[in-house]
């Protein structure tokens, strides 16, 4: 018995959307999730000191360079594009209980596709064309990518976190390889793809620096919501990840579905990685790797797959790593403290989520 | 009573506990529960699946803890707080699934657990070993591979490894599930000699047979509650027969005026009428953990119910899942109004009108924590008029739901409330509800009253007789012989995977079932 309700437990916090959600539960939700922020910020702040760093201008200079100051949020808003499309593909596969951690291999390979087919397609087609066709390179090289994990596990019950993360390893290095002796520029002496001119590049919004990519990222984190929520297929989905026997009883085809998540999570990925290649970079250096796709998890996990509040979340991580590097430069601190930070939120939440549980248990015991 | 008694001798007690209350989302696992474990007695922990039987020993060998209610060791309080502690205080557990490393030799795997910083000690363990097989007549060869062993072999090794780490009392879940019936015979034996050097024995079980033959005194678990006890004077005195019909009037409730043995109302079923379901020969491989199918065959004709008696674990889930199409068949033909399906989906065979009602109602059959209305329409995503080119109407899902609640008389606070949050007689109707709905002729219902209360347990058989009435066909599994005689056309038994025969359901079907049942020749 106790073993039949342990899997029930652990889908209650991952579908709590799809629930009914009262008044009382959404401020509930509020208050555990903003309140862990709040603790860990003060954890993080303690470190800063120990370090001898002034917490309060850490904080400080994060907030202006990433949200106050108009350069900053220009910058902010433009790195929320990939981000986006990233955390569209992670809802998608968590919802399903599937767990692509891929996500890195598949956004890199995006990138190198589309920076090296953008190039070749603006002089043979319209501007407007080319640019969708290297977004569609992109988006089934990335799909391509995700096939062996996912016949792994459909056919065969191959735990995807261990072949993902496998091929996400494979994928930056193909990736690296593929800039180094396929697609490298000869006109320069540095390793990297051909550059895309500006002007063919994704169109800035109004007389801003921010990339028209935020726009496409919102809709594509804002469609996955919706077809997640409203949709036969969503729900099917859903089915799949909180309670797969069931979907087996009802008849759902699995392995089909569990197919079709993998290709649409890696096919987000890899629009993340040309949406941020064909709106922003321009090209491909050899051994460029942001690490989007890992970083993006905790946002995903933070707002529970729930697509309107990973908009929040992931604004943000942007603010962080916008400000986070400004600040660090400023005060001498090392630039990988935006990741001390964001880990040190997730083991507060999941801490207060443990209390939280155990609260709920003793009250209803 | 017990707990009257149990506190006058409490002294010789090894383990007692005293209104031992556990609750899990959804459930209470054990209720209340007073038990007193005596040096020299196997003491057996009767009851069906569900019944509380696990819980009790995960408390026992320290993997969950009690709710309410306190646990005596020698008569003291004593929280035992893990399975390491359980051990040290001498409560030594034979899991129901071995707990053996197959690739390691039995010497090596009774050395599992020393201290790691000793070089294990194999010849004071082969001392050790001969000192106590010696006592108990049992043969056991150090060296060879666990996974050479039988399955027999390897249970006597475990309770070996209990007996070097000086157990006083062998917990055995559910130790016969595996074991042939010789096998089942020398484990008897074996507890008897354990018993006679004054060990305490707990034997869990849901055989009758075996409780008669093997026990000392029988705990009745229903339900999560302990709804009987046979002490070990009135067992000596009672003959086989007598103590199985009294844990059967225990386990059950009274046999006669029983307000579920319903007078089974006279269907006529047209003899000349073409049957609905059709299977021949059908044959599943067996798995690791449950037997396979072999030559299954069987037609149900229009308004008739048939049922599969059997004790559980015989094939009854493998026949089930392997007619909805959720397990595959390895031969045989199964054919819905003259049309051949076993080639077909689960999603295929359920539209044209082959329905399963899964026993397994939280596990496979609804999705907890989706809300009640979605539930409904579990296996017909994406079906007008529910969705309309893939999109939800949930308006649409709404009505047809509150219908729905309303005819099946499900009682939930709303259409939103998650569904594992409702009773189990409520997801039951929930289930119901679904699987008769319009479309079906031929509908499996697995255990379809068990763990119900017995309001819910007689609307479940009324909806089932009026499913039949309705010129259905029906395939009643079920555990409850009450329950086939009073519902069923005919009865199959079923016994490790085949049918062993089928009786008509007249006066003498009890006791010809019964026999089939038992192996003999009805």
């Amino acid at each position: 018995m106790s073993i039949d309700t342990a899997p029930t437990v652990s889908a209650t916090a991952l579908d709590a959307t799809s629930g009914a959600a009262t008044r009382h539960d959404i401020l509930h939700r509020l208050l555990m999730t903003l309140g862990p922020i709040l603790a860990a910020l003060v954890i993080a702040g303690c470190i800063l000191l120990a370090v001898g760093v002034d917490p309060l201008a850490y904080y400080g200079y994060v907030l202006e360079k990433g949200l106050f100051s108009p350069l900053g949020i220009q910058q902010t808003l433009t790195r929320m594009a990939p981000l986006l499309f990233l955390a569209a593909g992670l809802i998608v596969a968590f919802r399903a209980g599937m767990w692509n951690l891929g996500g890195d291999g598949q956004f890199l390979l995006g990138a190198v596709t589309a920076a090296a087919s953008a190039p070749v397609f603006i002089q043979i087609m319209p501007s407007w064309l080319a640019l969708i066709c290297s977004f569609l390179i992109a988006m089934v090289v990335a799909m391509i990518w995700s096939l062996v994990p996912a016949l792994l596990r459909a056919y065969q019950g191959v735990n995807e976190i261990i072949t993902t993360l496998m091929m996400t390893f494979l994928g930056t290095s193909l990736a690296n390889v593929l800039v180094k002796l396929v697609f490298r520029d000869p006109g320069t002496t540095v390793p990297q793809t051909r550059t895309l001119p500006v002007e063919d590049r994704l169109p800035r919004l109004f007389e801003t620096t921010i990339t028209s990519g935020l726009l496409l990222g919102l809709a594509a984190i804002i469609i996955v919501h919706l077809v997640m929520t409203r949709t036969a297929f969503g729900l099917k989905l859903r089915i799949v990840g909180a309670n797969p026997r069931a979907a087996v009883h009802s008849g759902l085809g699995v392995p089909g579905l569990t197919i079709a998540v993998f290709a649409i999570s890696a096919g987000l990925a890899g629009l993340a990685g040309a949406v941020d290649i064909i709106g922003v970079q321009g090209n491909v250096r050899a051994d460029w790797n942001p690490a989007y796709g890992l970083a993006v998890i905790p946002a995903v996990f933070l707002a529970r797959m729930n697509g309107f509040a990973a908009i929040g979340f992931v604004f943000l991580l942007s603010v962080l790593s916008i400000g986070g590097e400004s600040a660090a430069r400023r005060l001498g601190v090392p630039n990988h403290f935006t990741l001390v930070l964001v880990s040190i939120v997730l083991i507060v939440l999941a801490l207060a989520e443990y209390f939280d549980h155990r609260y709920s248990q003793s009250r209803r015991a | 009573m017990s707990s009257l008694s149990s506190s006058s001798v409490a002294e010789r007690d090894i383990v007692a506990l005293e209104g031992v209350t556990k609750r899990f989302p959804g459930i209470v696992a054990n209720d209340g529960i007073d038990l007193a474990i005596r040096p020299g007695e196997v003491h057996v922990l009767l009851g069906e699946n569900g019944a509380g039987k696990s819980t009790l020993i995960g408390m026992l060998s320290g993997l969950q803890q009690p709710d309410e209610g306190r646990i005596l060791v020698d008569g003291k309080p004593t929280p035992i707080t893990s399975p390491r502690h359980a051990l040290s205080l001498g409560i030594g557990t034979v899991f129901q699934h071995m707990m053996l490393v197959p690739t390691l030799t039995v010497a090596e795997n009774l050395l599992l657990g020393g201290p790691w910083w000793q070089r294990p000690r194999i010849d004071e363990l082969a001392a050790r070993v001969a000192e106590i097989t010696s006592t108990l007549g049992i043969t056991v060869k150090l060296h060879a591979k666990v996974s050479e062993l039988s399955l027999g072999e390897q249970q006597q090794v475990e309770i070996l490894r209990a007996m070097v780490r000086n157990s006083r009392l062998l917990i055995l879940d559910e130790s016969t599930s595996m074991l042939t019936p010789k096998g089942i015979d020398e484990l008897g034996a074996l507890m008897r000699r354990l018993v006679e050097q004054g060990l305490a024995i707990v034997f869990i079980t849901h055989k009758l047979k075996e409780a008669a033959a093997f026990g000392d005194r029988i705990s009745v678990l229903k339900l999560g509650r302990k709804v009987g006890e046979i002490p070990p004077e009135r067992f000596r005195a009672l003959g086989e027969q007598e103590i199985i019909s009294e844990i059967v009037e225990l386990m059950f409730g009274k046999q006669k005026d029983d307000p579920e043995a319903v007078e089974r109302p006279v269907r006529t079923v047209r003899a000349d009428a073409a049957p609905l379901l059709q299977v021949a020969d059908l044959a599943v491989a067996p798995t690791d953990n449950a037997p396979g199918l072999s030559s299954i065959s069987f037609d149900i004709r229009p308004g008739e119910i048939l049922g599969i008696a059997g004790i559980d674990g015989n094939g009854q889930k493998q026949l089930a899942e392997a007619l909805a199409g959720q397990r595959a068949a390895t031969g045989g033909s199964v054919r819905l109004d003259g049309v051949a399906i076993e080639t077909l989906s689960v999603g295929e065979r359920r539209q044209r009108g082959l329905r399963y009602l899964t026993d397994d109602r939280l596990g496979e059959g609804t999705v907890g924590t989706f809300p009640v209305s979605i539930n409904f329409f579990l296996k017909q995503v994406g079906a007008a008029p529910f969705w309309r080119n893939g999109i939800e109407q949930r308006a649409e899902i709404d009505r047809r739901a509150a219908q729905l609640v309303r005819d099946y008389d499900v009682r939930t606070p709303s259409l939103k409330t998650p569904v594992a949050r409702l009773s189990g007689g409520n997801i039951q109707k929930v289930l119901l509800a679904r699987e008769l709905a319009e479309g079906a002729k031929v509908v499996i219902f697995n255990k379809p009253t068990y763990g119900l209360d017995l309001a819910n347990t007689l609307a479940s058989r009324q909806r089932i007789r009026d499913t039949a009435a309705r010129g259905l066909a029906v395939l009643l599994i079920s555990t409850d012989l009450e329950e086939l005689l009073s519902m069923c056309d005919r009865i199959a038994v079923i016994a490790n995977g085949a049918l062993v025969g089928t009786v008509g359901n007249a006066d003498d079907a009890r006791t010809k079932v019964g026999r089939l049942m038992i192996g003999l020749a009805a």
